[in-house]
């Protein structure tokens, strides 16, 4: 299945695809109504020192650990995708303590968050790959 | 091919899935003592406190599982005995069913101290299972009048106090241990989420047993007696192994696998908390009675049940939990130097060896853990990463650039 692939030899840090990820799930009809002076809880986040970046989302494990941390069933796997139903998440961050990236996160309203390759919201494919000015995250079978 | 499985909880659906992630076709009868579908355990605490509904805890898996995945499930029925020569299990309803792989997954169930006069106390219950957690709330009865007592400062009895911190009137927990969840953590950062718990109301009577109860008084060891109308017990777990004890399996406080979740008689296999394997550190048999170990030595197991050949061998404990809105998220052993950061909103204690990080303690803040418990259990020699930096925080920044290529670029973990 096509995954988020990211390369971090051409990422400028430019932190264009965090913002494309909280419009993409705000749910909101524009980027500035979704975004303008608003704090962003995105679900991709940029790692940058020294002059290296790169972006960090889920990875989409074929054996995923937070599935099977997850106490409460609000993680699971639909077609390799890992999906989260944020009604039954408690927020005990079982997942958190699992995944080896570090690409689950806590949302706004303090349950967890995490790429869910834009398949829930309107865009269908993920807005961070179409967001990058320069091609170091793709969307791509490998 | 023919499997059977007996328990209803995480290894159970471990085993279901790792099963079919092998075979599609073959039979699988599962056979539950608990007359629910899947459900967290771990969410009973959370039930009563209103974080989640009856019927979201018990939509752990989704409504057509069973049916999708080609499960006979046999629920409200218990395993009474295995003839392991002739591969058949009895059950309490008269019916026998024959198995070409068996998995034990019986689970654990809270033991009850000896304690005088427990016998005369009328509202008492464990907290490990819906139906307890349902009698405790039945228990308290909606008025907030009932004053309760929990034996045990573990994980256990600190959630159900959490749990139940508004639907009780006051909360007294006892524990026979200097501090609380003293199996889980050192003296510092119990005292810290002490203190959180107690900012909510609760009192602790620590270092302290009930020497002796009377239907709605306990007298503790220290001589303090403390007035309750419900009592819980949750004083810790032992592993369910009669069933496999009629097999013949090798028990040693639990049900002894190899790292194939494969127990000592052909063709069973068994996983979870009934369970005792070799800690990959020290050589030596432990239960690791936490969820994600049960859903993946019941996948492992499944597995393995199905022809394939696979091996868990990265069992560490670790928890993540919570307690009145501070997060906790700990992993590995403590048997290490110790390396402390304290700030306002995070308390961090991670521990190394032989140029390893064994293991963590995170209170408050703990985005991105589970980095660190990547560390410990895969063992990575930290003169291969930049410590210092995934020191200050859990980040893939401190891995090579060529180990970044790998996680980020398509590589598997």
């Amino acid at each position: 299945m096509k995954k988020v692939y990211v390369n971090e030899k051409w990422c400028l840090g430019c932190h264009l695809c965090e913002y494309y990820c909280a419009f993409a799930n705000s749910g909101k009809s524009s980027m500035i109504k979704a975004l303008k002076d608003r704090h962003i809880v995105p679900r991709i986040r940029i790692e940058e020192r020294n002059g290296i970046s790169f972006a960090v989302s889920c990875r989409h494990c074929n054996d995923p650990l937070c599935v099977k941390s997850c106490i409460s069933g609000a993680l699971s796997i639909v077609d390799g995708a890992v999906f989260i139903d944020s009604g039954k998440c408690v927020g005990c961050c079982s997942c958190i303590m699992a995944c080896p990236y570090g690409a689950l996160s806590h949302s706004e309203n303090g349950v967890i968050q995490k790429c869910e390759l834009c398949q829930k919201n309107e865009f269908g494919v993920p807005l961070c790959v179409q967001g990058c000015p320069n091609k170091a995250i793709v969307y791509e079978e490998r | 091919m023919r499997y059977v499985i007996i328990g209803g909880s995480a290894a159970a659906v471990g085993c279901i899935e790792g099963i079919r992630a092998i075979d599609k076709d073959g039979e699988i009868t599962l056979v539950s003592r608990e007359p629910y579908a899947f459900y967290g355990r771990p969410l009973i605490s959370y039930l009563l406190e209103g974080k989640t509904t009856r019927e979201k805890l018990l939509a752990y898996r989704p409504a057509d599982y069973e049916e999708k995945n080609g499960v006979r499930a046999i629920r409200g029925v218990s395993a009474t005995s295995i003839d392991a020569a002739a591969h058949l299990v009895a059950l309490d309803n008269g019916e026998t069913l024959p198995y070409d792989r068996l998995c034990i997954a019986t689970g654990s169930s809270p033991f009850t101290p000896s304690m005088e006069g427990l016998e005369t106390v009328p509202s008492k219950t464990c907290f490990t299972t819906l139906d307890d957690a349902l009698a405790l709330e039945a228990m308290l009865g909606g008025r907030r009048d009932q004053r309760v007592l929990i034996v045990g400062a573990g994980l256990i009895g600190l959630k159900c106090a959490e749990g139940i911190l508004s639907l009780a009137s006051s909360i007294d927990v006892v524990d026979l241990a200097p501090r609380i969840l003293s199996t889980v953590l050192p003296e510092e950062p119990a005292a810290i989420v002490q203190k959180q718990i107690e900012k909510a109301g609760v009192r602790f009577h620590l270092g302290e047993s009930v020497a002796r109860c009377e239907p709605n008084l306990a007298h503790l060891s220290g001589g303090a007696d403390i007035p309750f109308d419900v009592l819980v017990l949750a004083v810790g777990v032992r592993a369910n192994t009669a069933l496999a004890e009629t097999a013949g399996c090798l028990l040693d406080r639990g049900i002894v696998v190899d790292n194939r979740c494969q127990t000592s008689v052909e063709g069973i296999y068994a996983a979870g908390d009934c369970t005792v394997s070799a800690d990959p550190d020290t050589g030596k048999r432990r239960m690791l009675a936490i969820w994600p170990n049960a859903s993946m030595q019941g996948d492992t197991a499944g597995r393995n049940m199905a022809g394939a050949h696979v091996v868990f061998d990265k069992g560490v404990p670790m928890n993540a939990t919570g307690f009145m809105g501070l997060h906790l998220i700990s992993a590995g052993c403590y048997d290490g130097e110790p390396l402390l950061t304290h700030t306002a909103d995070l308390y961090k204690l991670l521990y190394t060896r032989d140029d390893r990080l064994v293991g963590f303690i995170l209170l408050g803040n703990v985005d991105r853990a589970g980095i660190y418990t990547a560390l410990v259990r895969e063992r990575t020699p930290l003169s291969s990463i930049d410590f210092e930096l995934i020191r200050e925080t859990p980040q893939l920044m401190a891995f090579s650039a060529t180990e970044r290529a790998k996680k980020l670029g398509g590589g598997t973990l």
